[in-house]
This record gives C-alpha cells, sequence and structure tokens, in this order.
C-alpha cells in the first residue's frame, strides 16, 4: 500500500519530467501556474482542509512572502533563493501575530476577518506601506533564481523549479498528516472541545497550522515574484484567495490528490476552453453548484489513515 | 496525606442560577467515588470545573495540593485528570484507533518538524502510540473494532471508546459522566467489572451517576449532590439511610 504510493509518485513525477520538451512555452507556463496554485492550495489546505478554519485571506500571506522577498531582493541584493527562510518566516510569523485575536472565531465569522486581514494587506502594499512597497505599481527588477550557477529564465526551467517544490511539498505534507501533528489538526475539525478534552492545546494548533500554512504559501510569493520580476498589488487580490479556496473545496478538502486535482481544473479548464472565456465563471459556478449537492466532500476526498497494527492482544493470531 | 482531589467551597453561576453552590469534597488517591444526584444538581458542572472547561466563580480545586483552576483543559489532562462525556464526545468519521491516539497525544513529542521529516525517533514514536492505543482498546473490550469507524459502534461500545480514550492519556485520575447511559443491564455489569480493574491500575475514579444501584455496587465513597449543594457524603449505606437523600430522589421521582 505504502509503496504502492510511492512507485505511482515516483512514476508520476518521472512522466511529468520528460513533458516539458513537448509543449510550446505557454502551455509549459499554464503548468507552472497549475504548480504554483497547487502549492499554495496544499498550504491553505493544512488550515481549511485539516482544521475545518475557514481562511479567505491566504492571498495576504502569498503577499507578505513575495514582497519581503522582493523588497530584499532589490534593495540588498542578496540571491533570490536565500530569502526563502526569510519570506517563510516573515508570512508565518504575520499570521501568527494576526491570527492570535482571531482564531478562537466560529467558522463563519472567522471567514469575514480573514476576509478583513487580506484586503488591509493589499490596502496597505498599494498604499506604500513605510515607503517600501513601490504602492499600485509595486516592485521591479527582482532577480531571477539562480541554483547551482544556473540562472533560471524560461518557462521551461521555471518548471522545474516549480514542481520540484510542489514534489517536496506533496511528501513533507504527506508525512506530516500522518502524524501526530496531522491528526491533531483533524481532531480539531472534527470536535474542539473533545480534542481540548482529550489533551490537545487546540489554541496552540490552531495558531501553529496558521503560522505553517502562511510560511510555505510565503516561499511560493518568492517563487511567484522572481518568476514575474515584478509584483504588484493586483495580483493578490481578494479573488486570489476565493481562487485557492475553491479550488480545495472542489478538489477535496484534507486530501492531497484533490488539491492537486482542484489546482489543475481550477487554473488547467479556463485555459483549454479560451474561446468560452465570458462564459467560464458560469461554467465554473454552475460547477461548484453541483458539486455542493452531489458530493460535498470534493472530488477525491480525504482518506481514513492506515495503521500497521502489529499484534492485537486478546486476539488469536492465524 | 494530602488528597489527590481537593475541592474547597467551590460555586458557578450562569446568570441567576446558582449550578454549583460552595461545594467542598476530597477525593483520596486509589478510591472510586460517585457523584450522585437528581438530573440539574449541578454534578457535568463539577466535572466541567474540575477539567477547565469553566472557571469558577468562587472557590479552589487542587490535584495533588496544587491549584489548577485557571488552566487551560489540555494542561489539566497532560497533568494527570482525564474524562468523559455525558454527551459522547467522538471524533466521528475517525477510526477506533485514531480516536483512542487522541488520547495518547499529550505524551507524545514529535513536532510539525519531525513529522515533515519522518525521523527515526517520529517513527518509534508512532509505533509505540499505536501499540499502547490498542492495548487500551483491547483493555476495555474493543481490540476487534480497531479499524472501524467510532460512528458506526453501538452506543454502549461508544461509551468504552470514550473510556480508552481518557485512559490513553495516562490519567492519575479519571472522571467518567454517566458511563452507564444508554447501556443494557448486561453491558452496565461489565462496566462495575472495568471500572474496578481500571482502579487496580493506581487510577483514581470518580463517577457520575443518577442510577444509585450502579453507585452502591461499584463506589466505595458517595456525595451526594441536590440543587447545586452538597447535601451528603459517605459510604454508599450511610447515604442511602440519609433522610436527605431518600427525599431528594423520591422529590424527583415524583414529577
Ligand atoms: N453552560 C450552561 N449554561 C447555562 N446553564 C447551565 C450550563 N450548564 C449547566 N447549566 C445549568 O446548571 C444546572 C446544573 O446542570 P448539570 O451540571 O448539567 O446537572 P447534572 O449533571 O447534575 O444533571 C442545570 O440547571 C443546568 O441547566
Ligand atoms: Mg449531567
Amino acid at each position: 500500500m505504502k509503496n504502492r504510493n510511492a512507485i505511482l509518485f515516483i512514476l508520476f513525477s518521472a512522466g511529468l519530467a520528460t513533458l516539458p520538451p513537448f509543449l510550446n512555452a505557454y502551455w509549459v507556463d499554464v503548468l507552472n501556474s497549475i504548480g504554483i496554485y497547487a502549492i499554495l492550495g496544499l498550504s491553505l489546505n493544512l488550515i481549511v482542509g485539516h482544521t475545518g478554519l475557514f481562511n479567505l485571506g491566504h492571498a495576504a500571506f502569498f503577499a507578505i512572502g513575495a514582497y519581503t522577498a522582493a523588497i530584499l531582493n532589490t534593495t540588498f541584493g542578496i540571491p533570490i533563493l536565500w530569502l526563502l527562510p526569510v519570506s517563510a518566516l516573515a508570512a508565518g510569523l504575520f499570521a501568527a501575530v494576526v491570527a492570535r485575536p482571531i482564531v478562537h472565531l466560529r467558522g463563519d465569522y472567522l471567514c469575514i476577518v480573514t476576509i478583513g486581514v487580506g484586503e488591509i494587506v493589499r490596502i496597505a502594499l498599494v498604499n506604500d506601506i513605510f515607503g517600501i512597497t513601490g504602492g499600485a505599481n509595486g516592485i521591479f527588477d527582482i532577480s531571477r533564481p539562480s541554483v547551482f550557477g544556473l540562472i533560471i529564465r524560461t518557462p521551461y526551467e521555471f518548471f522545474y523549479l516549480i514542481w520540484f517544490f510542489l514534489g517536496v511539498t506533496i511528501v513533507l505534507f504527506h508525512f506530516l498528516e500522518n502524524s501526530r501533528f496531522g491528526r491533531a489538526l483533524n481532531y480539531l475539525r472534527e470536535d474542539e472541545v473533545a480534542a481540548e478534552g482529550s489533551g490537545i492545546p487546540t489554541a496552540r494548533y490552531k495558531l501553529g497550522v496558521f503560522a505553517l500554512g502562511a510560511a510555505w504559501a510565503g516561499m511560493v510569493g518568492l517563487i511567484f515574484a522572481s518568476k514575474m520580476t515584478i509584483i504588484a498589488p493586483e495580483s493578490f487580490s481578494f479573488w486570489e484567495s476565493v481562487l485557492m479556496f475553491t479550488l480545495i473545496i472542489l478538489g477535496g478538502a484534507g486530501s492531497i490528490p484533490g488539491v492537486l486535482l482542484g489546482a489543475a481544473l481550477i487554473v488547467g479548464i479556463p485555459e483549454v476552453f479560451r474561446d468560452l472565456a465570458n462564459a467560464r465563471m458560469l461554467v465554473f459556478g454552475a460547477a461548484m453548484v453541483v458539486m455542493m449537492i452531489f458530493r460535498t466532500e470534493g472530488i477525491i476526498p480525504q482518506r481514513p489513515r492506515v495503521y500497521r497494527i502489529e499484534a492485537i492482544p486478546g486476539e488469536e493470531r492465524p | 496525606m494530602t488528597p489527590l482531589l481537593s475541592l474547597q467551597d467551590l460555586t458557578k453561576t450562569f446568570g441567576g442560577l446558582v449550578a454549583v453552590n460552595r461545594v467542598s469534597f476530597d477525593v483520596a488517591a486509589g478510591s472510586i467515588v460517585g457523584l450522585i444526584g437528581p438530573n440539574g444538581a449541578g454534578k457535568t458542572t463539577v466535572f466541567n470545573l474540575i477539567t477547565g472547561n469553566y472557571k469558577p466563580d468562587a472557590g479552589r480545586i487542587l490535584f495533588e495540593g496544587k491549584p489548577i483552576s485557571g488552566l487551560l483543559t489540555s494542561k489539566i489532562v497532560t497533568l494527570g485528570i482525564a474524562r468523559t462525556f455525558q454527551t459522547i464526545r467522538l471524533f466521528q468519521s475517525m477510526s477506533v484507533l485514531e480516536n483512542v491516539l487522541a488520547g495518547c497525544h499529550c505524551r507524545m513529542r514529535a513536532g510539525f518538524l519531525s513529522s515533515m521529516l519522518r525521523t527515526p525517533s517520529q517513527r518509534r514514536e508512532e509505533r509505540d502510540a499505536v501499540a499502547k492505543a490498542v492495548r487500551e482498546l483491547s483493555f476495555v473490550g474493543l481490540h476487534e473494532q480497531v479499524n472501524q469507524l467510532s460512528r458506526n459502534l453501538s452506543y454502549g461500545n461508544q461509551r468504552l471508546l470514550e473510556i480508552a480514550r481518557a485512559l490513553a492519556t495516562e490519567p492519575r485520575f479519571l472522571i467518567l459522566d454517566e458511563p452507564a447511559g444508554g447501556m443494557n443491564e448486561q453491558e452496565t455489569a461489565l462496566l462495575v467489572g472495568l471500572i474496578g480493574r481500571i482502579r487496580d491500575r493506581g487510577i483514581t475514579v470518580l463517577l457520575i451517576e443518577h442510577d444509585m444501584s450502579l453507585v452502591m455496587k461499584a463506589c466505595e465513597e458517595v456525595v451526594v449532590l441536590e440543587n447545586g449543594e452538597l447535601i451528603a457524603e459517605g459510604t454508599p449505606e450511610q447515604v442511602k439511610e440519609d433522610p436527605k437523600v431518600i427525599e431528594a430522589y423520591l422529590g424527583v421521582a415524583e414529577d
């Protein structure tokens, strides 16, 4: 079972790695967008899918990571990839600070407050807060990432960087899901009172998962900034948060394959049906309604964890 | 010897209603104590005060001589007080095993980093936790339902699962809120035996029950509440003869 998953993962990765030479730059860029949304989706999935905390302001953390990297890179010339831990830390700390007073709020209230947080961050960026964010125009001339002396420029090169990051994220988050930490998030989602009463410090886990999800989104922000070389507040709008949230619900909350599929559908389908661009929101909305009626857990729902039980005392072993 | 748990002048009000009124009693280590009284007497409220679900308006709660009121519920569990709920609160869509693993949580160490990296010590800890959870399940007699979803268990088995989850926290003090609720006669008899075996493990038990006959069989000491006030305290025989207790119970029987 476990080996089968690992083999599938390796085969799938190998297949993907051979794909770009057969595609034109446009479609590789679509794959890059899918990869970015997939990592963002996975990071938000920890908060929304696993813990059941409705966060509709995830773009704020994405933005903080992107701006942190952009500002430090353009002012001090620090190589962009070195800033990965800094972007993660900045976004994670920000999330821990803003989440502290609000995580105890119940679902719908939390949702509204996180929308507010997202908007405040975006508006602060537009207003050139502290005089370092470049206002509505944003920040220019962010450097390209360089890996072992190789500068990553083309969509083809970015494909490998983004999808490598996605692959690492999948493995790490898969391990995390199947651990004490991952279970604690699920207990919290199922019944907060019972979780606390079983010895799980629920408030600390809520803060922790916000910080972790945000830190990951912050690192995606850095990759995004170095891919675009220009960032502006409009890239981090409420709409982005909605997309991340929707792809989780559509694909399957709490499920890694679900989130990956959700990202592929949400980013990929509008590209495939480009001619119908005007109707795409309509189709999109209709699909969501159908989903919510017939398959509320998403296309690929979270699967129960499997445990190896070595010997059950009191039971006859064959 | 200091008592394991000591309640001193505990008071809790909800709006105008005094649910618990200056209640004081001690629980000695190693005993099985019953907390009885008619419905609405304030028994569950006393539990919620001990476990930190409610903050007392006045009074003190000492566990092993140290004050615990004001601490987080999860912290109190870590100190060694575990509980079950009167209205069953399981993690419905998770397996029986995972419900017990929730109890193991507070005795485990692995943080998010070692979990993400699946370090050898994290894996060892997981393996040990699963083994411990299975042991607790076979202790309460649920080892054959390990992989079932908890919501598919019978009512009586759900109560046993809550006990297994509480035991997995390695408590020194276990409080059970009407554990026989929804159980048939045979299950109740097994429960009495189970409570005895829990005490034999060195765990002190405080048991809420409004069914007198179960309390008489299981407990060595009984505390009686009525309208939030402690009206009697003693061995089951003493309490049974107490006119105030008889009146409290007959008074309920009449309406
Ligand atoms: N959270 C609460 N809010 C308001 N009133 C409550 C609350 N919890 C309990 N009560 C009231 O306190 C009294 C005692 O309740 P409880 O402790 O549940 O009684 P018991 O467990 O003995 O049946 C009841 O009158 C009940 O309605
Ligand atoms: Mg009660």
